[in-house]
């Protein structure tokens, strides 16, 4: 479309109140239809700054541009879809109804709703989950949903913190498969933070890694894997490389060793 | 620690400020609009009249207190037992909770009289009584509902230490229902001086609170009952602010209360 | 942690059906042991000449089955049966105390809806709201029923009034407690599709609160007789059970089973309006998972 960044973020920095700085001086830029992978010890401020890129909080310096929008105006403009670690849904909903709810807000007619409900259950494969309720799901079903529920309006930007935290090992590389589809389906935007190393490289396009409090980007590592990934990029020997580059930037950046600016 | 206080004072600002003008306006509306004294004598009239009677008032006022307080006691401290009892041996309580559940249900405010006839009008037992059975049941319920909604994850985790039964009681259940049996003992705190005073009204000795303002209305004496009851309130809201106090310094760590009170 | 969650217990009518008669047999044995301790207590207390902590004697422990056939009686030769009476009073009474219930509950509700959107509101108004329950009702009742007796109200609605002011307090603090409980998440949620407070209300902090609404009303039930009982008796309203407790308060040596029928039946009449709010409960939260005791 064009290539003003879909999100521009511009020397933030959030201290809390409590007196913690939990990030200082993020500098970082993400291009339209990219999928960057926010990785770094517990701790580092990478929640704080998907949080500030959804403007859920404010930096306490700094400025993030989304689409070329100011966060708080790409937020009124339900340009987000967020999935948590925990799938965050609504017990007294069912599964359709948890998958509706932004469309209820957005003031989507009953039909519209329901056509387009039963194309996101078709995408991540819950058929005949759609009267359940979510305690009645396992944990990876709950978090399909809570997918499915950030997908169903189209945001232009999809922000995922840990969603898969919470699997088994299996079920986790079955999702990060779907989620590529799903990503390569919708076009849209990913920033995705995790803690898992090549969840991270298997995934991205870019990987920012962050370092130690208080949080800073010491190094992006960009992934020259082919596209689309499948279940036999991991075992690549290229794959292994990036994961040990990964891996080396995080020991580095978690002694702070390097300063920021090597970054990009 | 300064900083603290001036979060207190914050916190308390706006109560403050709605204390003041909420008296202001009661003292302007009752002159602006004539209301019969009967019905709500002027702010300043009361507070006179409880200078003038605070020998009389105070008296009473201790007397019905101390009711409340035995009654209080009572009823707690049984309803505490019973719930660790029947935490303790599960079959019990699965047997009795129905009954002590339906008993908060009945109104039993409504057998003060019968208390009264029981232990004699004059005796401050038969004022006790009734406000040790009010209090007994909340107390008993919310307790019984603390130690037994634990999270059983920490009850597993108490069990791979090879913990006891008492150990687990003590560190795990008994902690983990203080916030229950505080919101019990608040509740109780409030129906102990209601309950004390309802049966002073049913007949009582004429030092007693309730029936001292029963006579002062009697006598249409109005501005000594209101100072009565503001005085039955005050005690309430001592009797009240002291097991907040008490809950305050044994369950800081409750995140639920938190949230409640502030943002 | 990629287990199915926990399975509910099944609410199958068979199951259902078993409970209930469980239940019935239960409350029937529980019953019959109060039953037979009263009775026991009365006959070795008699003997033995129990004085404490009170006399024990016919006056003051009637006979279970003497109460129950008092209700049969008529109160003056040629009247009506008690029972009759009672009924009538109990309907009066029940109305007052619907009355109350509903206002107690809306203005509480009203009120919690505010207070859950103003921190500052909560600070100022919060504590008032405590202290409002500590003021004894009974001694104010008579200036409520004169005062709004002025204003052409009728002494029952009065009374009502009397118990909406019990009534309302269980239910302001507990929906303020369920409005404030969606976790931080669940609000980040809401934020991030910039959904409105009226959104939020409606789609979360409401249904959220719904648990906590039921555990309120609940209370209230039984507070709305409770205020209707003890709202009549200083009005002088001689139509309900209130009325009656204050009469047959004063012939208590002569007839004390007359009382202690009058307090059967109001704790009858409690035990009404609480499972009215109990089985609302069990058809609106079918579906959550909570356990609301
Ligand atoms: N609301 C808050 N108030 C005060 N400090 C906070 C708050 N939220 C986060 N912090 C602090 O900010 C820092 C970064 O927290 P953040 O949650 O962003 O870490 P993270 O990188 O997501 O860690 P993890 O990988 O463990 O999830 C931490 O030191 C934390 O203590
Ligand atoms: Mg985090």
């Amino acid at each position: 479309m064009n290539d003003r960044p879909a999100v521009h973020i511009k020397g933030v920095s959030k201290q809390f109140k409590a007196g913690v700085t939990a990030l200082s001086g993020i500098d970082l830029e993400v291009r339209p239809r990219e999928f960057v992978s926010l990785i770094g010890p517990s701790g580092c401020g990478k929640s704080t700054l998907l949080r500030i890129i959804g403007d859920l909080i404010e930096p306490s310096a700094g400025a993030v541009e989304v689409n070329g929008k100011p966060a708080h105006r790409a937020r009124l403009d339900h340009d987000y879809g967020i999935v948590f670690q925990e799938a965050v849904l609504y017990d007294w909903r069912t599964v359709a109804k948890n998958i509706a709810l932004p469309l209820e807000l957005l003031r989507w007619g009953r039909e519209k709703r329901a056509r387009r409900v039963e194309e996101l259950v078709e995408l991540v494969e819950l058929q005949g989950f759609e009267d359940h309720h979510p305690w009645q799901l396992s944990g990876g079903m709950q978090q399909r949903v809570s997918i499915a529920r950030a997908l169903s309006f189209d945001p232009a930007l999809l922000l995922m913190d840990e969603p898969f935290g919470a699997l088994d090992e299996m079920t986790r590389e079955r999702m990060n498969l779907e989620l590529l589809r799903i990503w390569d389906a919708s076009g849209s935007t990913i920033v995705f933070v995790t803690h898992s190393i090549p969840e991270a490289v298997f995934l991205s396009s870019r990987v920012a890694v962050m370092s130690r409090r208080p949080g800073r980007i010491a190094g992006i590592v960009e992934v020259d894997l082919p596209q689309p990934r499948s279940a036999r990029t991991r075992e690549e020997p290229r794959f292994f490389e990036l994961v040990t580059e990964v891996r080396e930037r995080l020991a580095a950046g978690g002694l702070e060793l390097e300063p920021a600016e090597e970054a990009s | 620690m300064s900083l603290a206080l001036r979060r207190q004072a914050i916190q308390w600002l706006p109560a403050l400020a709605v204390f003041a003008l909420g008296i202001g306006a009661w003292q302007g509306l009752v002159a602006a609009f004539h209301v019969q004294e009967f019905l709500l004598p002027k702010p300043s009239e009361i507070a006179r009249t409880f200078w003038d009677e605070r020998g009389t008032l105070w008296h009473a006022g201790i007397y019905t207190f101390k009711e409340a307080l035995g009654g209080f006691a009572l009823g707690s401290g049984l309803g505490i037992l019973a719930a660790l009892l029947f935490a303790a041996y599960r079959p019990l309580g699965i047997a009795f909770m129905p009954f002590a559940v339906a008993a908060n249900a009945v109104p039993i405010i409504a057998f003060a009289p019968i208390m009264n006839d029981w232990f004699g009008l004059l005796n401050p037992f038969s004022k006790m009584a009734i406000a040790a059975v009010l209090c007994f049941f909340p107390v008993l319920i919310n307790t019984l509902r603390g130690l037994t909604s634990v999270d059983p994850r920490s009850i597993e985790l108490m069990h791979s230490y090879a913990a006891g039964r008492a150990s687990v009681f003590r560190r795990v259940r008994i902690p983990a229902s203080l916030p229950h049996l505080f919101a019990g003992l608040k509740i109780a705190s409030v129906l102990s001086m209601i309950g004390a005073i309802v049966g002073e009204y049913f007949g009582g000795p004429t030092n007693a609170l309730g029936v001292t303002i029963l006579n002062a209305s009697a006598y249409t004496n109005f501005p000594e009952a209101w100072a009565g009851i503001v005085l039955a309130s005050a005690f309430g809201i001592l009797f009240y602010g002291a097991v907040a106090l008490a809950e305050l310094l044994t369950t800081a760590w409750d995140p639920s209360r938190r949230a409640f009170h502030t943002e | 942690m990629a287990t199915i969650a926990v399975e509910r217990p099944s609410q199958t009518w068979r199951g259902g059906a078993a409970y209930g008669a469980k239940r019935s047999a239960l409350v029937a044995a529980g019953l019959a042991a109060f039953w037979g301790i009263w009775e026991a207590y009365r006959f070795v207390g008699e003997r033995a000449g129990i004085t404490w902590p009170f006399t024990v004697d016919a006056t003051n422990m009637p006979h279970i089955h003497d109460m129950l056939s008092a209700l049969t009686k008529p109160l003056q030769p040629g009247g009506p049966r008690l029972i009759q009476l009672e009924w009538h009073w109990a309907l009066f009474t029940g109305k007052e105390a619907l009355l109350g219930f509903a206002l107690g509950g809306a203005i509480g509700f009203a009120i919690a809806v505010v207070l859950a959107h103003s921190g500052i509101l909560r600070r100022g108004l919060l504590p008032y709201i405590v202290v409002s329950q500590t003021v004894p009702i009974l001694a104010v009742a008579p200036m409520v029923v004169v005062g709004l007796g002025t204003k052409g109200v009728k002494p029952w609605i009065a009374v009502s009034v009397i118990a909406a002011y019990l009534t309302f307090f269980p239910v302001a603090m507990n929906a303020l407690r369920g409005l404030l409980s969606p976790d931080p998440r669940s609000m980040e949620l809401m934020r991030s599709y910039a959904a409105d407070r009226t959104a939020v209300l409606w789609k979360l902090r409401l249904p959220a609160s719904l648990p906590f609404l039921f555990s309120a009303l609940k209370i209230s039930a039984t507070a709305s007789v409770i205020g209707a009982i003890i709202g009549e008796a200083p009005a002088s309203i001689q139509d309900g059970l209130g009325g009656a407790i204050v009469n047959f308060n004063q012939y208590y040596s002569t007839g004390p089973e007359r009382l202690w029928a009058t307090n059967i039946v109001c704790a009858a009449l409690g035990l009404f309006f609480f499972l009215v709010v109990l089985i609302a409960e069990r058809l609106v939260l079918r579906r959550a998972p909570e356990h609301v005791a």
